[in-house]
């Protein structure tokens, strides 16, 4: 049991690594838009989701209310559901509830997927092994993001503007360049946030609202159109 | 303001726990419909591209330096580089724009 916990840790390392950029990037962005810094900290330790911090994030500098923060995280965080299923399936039966509950925190898209390729089943001490330095991780890069926005000009704030947005072109493009169903389907999603945004009736929408009924809605066309063959694995 | 983001902060932190803690609790079901498990492998990648535009237009001081950053950031990210590196090469695009620009 201990050498799984160990096992985790290890198979964690180059995940907390990568998630000390991320979150710099961020902290950054939260800082910088006029969160103090403590909060900033907290949302990272507490949410522990690139997209969907970053998102809630833009949601409330833009003053939207709790139930359009609420709706848009529960978007953006639906993939979660499916992980956890998944995972579901990787676990003893036996596992008790309060273990389960308690390593589901640390489910992200990149320990999921250290997880899943695991050949043995996953255990506590492995899963908790193996979110702990990516939490720790994401933590520290958050507060060394967040502290060193005092030091940027504006002129280097307002070109960090542009970060998420840039990791954002970095996480899809390479997928949209291999598979066609996704590049369509994300040029429906484009094109339904674009209309959202100009289409002079709906400039009222707010911008959560907004990227909930185009996602939505270009998933929903892409799994009709394009539905996947079922996979294991997510 | 620091209330209402911490309002907003626990509010995202709850709901993010629970859609991750509730099927590993409490399901042991396969989920099998292809076209549900189509629609949340999709979700990902919709969310992040209606995200992205048009907002990165309205992201720096001004629209040209942005379509500047973005056009470095497509570049970049064809090419498979990492997430750091096109994040930064677009903020390095975006400081040489307004720069010669502005």
């Amino acid at each position: 049991m201990k050498n799984d916990f160990s096992t985790g840790l290890r198979h964690g390392v180059p995940i907390g690594l990568g998630y000390i950029s991320v979150s710099f990037t961020y902290g950054i962005l939260a800082a910088g838009g006029g969160m103090p810094i403590g909060l900033v900290v907290l949302m990272s330790m507490t949410n522990l989701t690139s997209a969907g911090q970053f998102a809630g994030t833009l949601l409330l500098f833009s003053s939207a209310g709790y139930l359009e923060l609420l709706l848009a995280t529960m978007v953006i965080n639906s993939r979660y559901a499916l992980m956890s299923l998944s995972l579901a399936q990787k676990v003893s039966a036996g596992l008790s509830r309060p273990h389960r509950a308690l390593m589901s925190f640390g489910i992200t898209d990149e320990t999921f997927t250290v997880a899943s390729l695991e050949e043995k089943e996953v255990t506590f001490p492995y899963m908790a092994g193996l979110m702990s330095i990516p939490y720790l991780g994401w933590a520290l890069g958050t507060f060394l993001g967040a502290a060193a926005d005092a030091l940027l000009t504006p002129r280097m704030q307002s070109a960090a503007g542009i970060a998420l947005y840039g990791m954002f072109i970095a996480l899809v493009l390479p997928v949209a360049k291999r598979s066609r169903d996704v590049l369509l389907v994300v040029l429906l999603a484009v094109a339904f946030s674009t209309f959202f945004r100009y289409a002079p009736f709906l400039q009222g929408l707010g911008g959560g609202y907004s990227m909930i009924l185009s996602a939505a809605g270009a998933s929903l066309a892409g799994a009709w159109l394009f539905p996947k063959e079922v996979e294991e694995v997510a | 303001m620091p209330s209402y983001y911490l309002g907003g902060i626990l509010l995202m932190a709850l709901s993010t726990y629970l859609i991750r803690m509730a099927p590993l609790t409490f399901f042991r079901r396969h989920l099998k419909n292809r076209r549900i498990r189509s629609f949340l492998d999709y979700i990902p990648f919709t969310v992040l591209g209606a995200m992205t535009f048009p907002g990165i237009f309205e992201s720096t001081g001004s629209t040209l330096s942005a379509a500047a950053g973005c056009a470095v950031a497509f570049l970049l990210a064809y090419r498979e580089k990492s997430l750091l590196t096109v994040t930064l090469a677009a903020v390095g695009a975006v400081y040489l724009a307004e720069r010669l620009l502005l």
